[in-house]
């Protein structure tokens, strides 16, 4: 049970990383890796949505949609509950905690439509996790997701410096960079045979 | 209609001056997710010209109905609506490769690409533009997709469209997702270095800030 929790975790973490291996949330890595400090702070608001939207989308999902059929309609439920949660949590923070909410609430206004979150209850969905599986794997996305930001953000913190050809300035060199640290996570591949 | 529309050009625009992933830089994730072939990256395409071109038409349609303050929700729910058509749709007919890329078919819900389309341009516009405005955008992913996946099935596997016709496989690497973040961020640069050497245009990520500027995310 425990070793199992452990597996999860480590292969939505670092095997299946979101980012390097699964692709997902590029719009928001490219975005907000200009700066450590955008990074780290859009790392913690992205850990902590994805934990919370797994657990509520799997209680939505097995209390409500599973009894009533309605398992083909995952695509519109999740996003609904995604976009309302965010939406939920913007407005409390804004009253209870408007120091906190200055800081990290623009990065939530940017979470809505974004295919990183809404990657974590379909894949639950699909993998038919159980409540504390489907917590263990948004907890392990958003840890791999928060490691691929920081990295990111400290090696074009340099790159600022660097000399790049010109049509490559941007992105390009940012895709070019991140092949280079997607080869290296390909390294983890063989840490647990699956 | 009294104004002469030029369709021709609405369509271009998508294909070419706005092509949603070289010059955008828009819903970058499934243009390196599944480009690993021509034909899922055909495949996914396709998927997304339907969801694009229907999305458009519904909120023009609906467009005079929908109170300002909730547009986004609304524009959100009916693309989930035309996702869950095209998901269905891939999991009845194309089982083999609905396998595969299930899960970003999943996700063109969450495409910023085509809720900018919706906000900037079928919003605003009567049904006829706004269709062809969602095929232009369509095509111009669709070709994206292709011309990535042409790359890498090439030189990943010595194949097109899973017809092999090299003895070997030349770089493996290339069908690694390592590949395609390579052939990606190579491909940006030539359009760039294209754009500026013969048109005197803009690099992408201008263009990219810009479309952020206003307001598409």
């Amino acid at each position: 049970m425990l070793e199992d929790i452990g597996i999860i975790f480590i292969a939505s973490a670092l095997i299946n990383n979101f980012v390097f291996s699964r692709y997902l949330g590029l719009c928001i890595f490219f975005g907000v890796t200009k700066r450590m400090e955008t990074a780290i702070g859009m790392s913690i608001t992205f850990t902590s949505v994805m934990v919370i939207s797994a657990a509520l989308s799997w209680l939505v999902y097995y209390i409500i949609m599973i009894p009533l059929n309605l398992g083909f309609l995952k695509i519109v439920i999740f996003i609904g509950i995604v976009s309302g949660f965010v939406q939920a949590a913007d407005t409390i923070m804004k009253k209870v905690t408007p120091g906190l909410y200055y800081k990290l609430g623009i990065y939530l206004a940017l979470i809505v439509t974004n295919c990183i979150i809404l990657a974590v209850p379909l894949i639950n969905a699909s993998e038919k996790y159980n409540l504390l599986q489907s917590l263990t794997f948004g907890l392990g996305a958003g840890a791999g997701f928060s490691l691929a930001l920081v990295i990111m953000a400290s090696i074009r913190e340099r790159l600022e410096l660097a000399d790049v050809p010109k049509s490559f300035e941007g992105l390009p060199i940012s895709f070019v960079l991140t092949g280079l640290i997607a080869l290296a996570f390909l390294g983890f591949s063989g840490m647990i045979p699956l | 209609m009294n104004e002469k529309i030029n369709y021709w050009k609405i369509f271009k625009n998508g294909i070419f001056s706005e092509n949603p992933v070289f010059r955008l830089a828009l819903s970058l994730c499934p243009a390196v997710a599944v480009t690993s072939g021509v034909k899922n990256g055909f495949l996914m395409g396709v998927a997304v010209l339907f969801v694009q071109t229907m999305s458009n038409i519904t909120v023009s349609i609906i467009r005079n109905f929908i109170h300002p303050k909730v547009r986004i929700p609304s524009y959100i729910f009916i693309i989930a609506a035309w996702v869950t058509v095209t998901d269905l749709m891939m999991a009845a007919y194309a089982r083999d490769v609905y396998k595969e890329m299930g899960l970003y078919i999943q996700l063109i819900v969450a495409f910023a690409i085509i809720l900018s389309r919706l906000e900037s341009f079928a919003s605003k516009k009567n049904v006829l533009p706004s269709g062809v405005d969602g095929l232009g955008m369509g095509f111009g992913f669709l070709i994206a997709l292709v011309l990535i996946g042409f790359v890498r099935e090439l030189l990943g596997k010595g194949a097109l469209w899973g017809y092999q016709f090299t003895p070997t496989k030349p770089l493996l690497i290339m069908i690694l997702p390592t590949g395609g973040f390579f052939v990606m961020g190579l491909l940006m640069g030539f359009f760039n270095w294209i754009n500026r050497r013969f048109f005197g245009g803009k690099a992408s990520a201008d263009v990219h800030m810009e479309a952020h500027r206003h307001g598409s995310h």
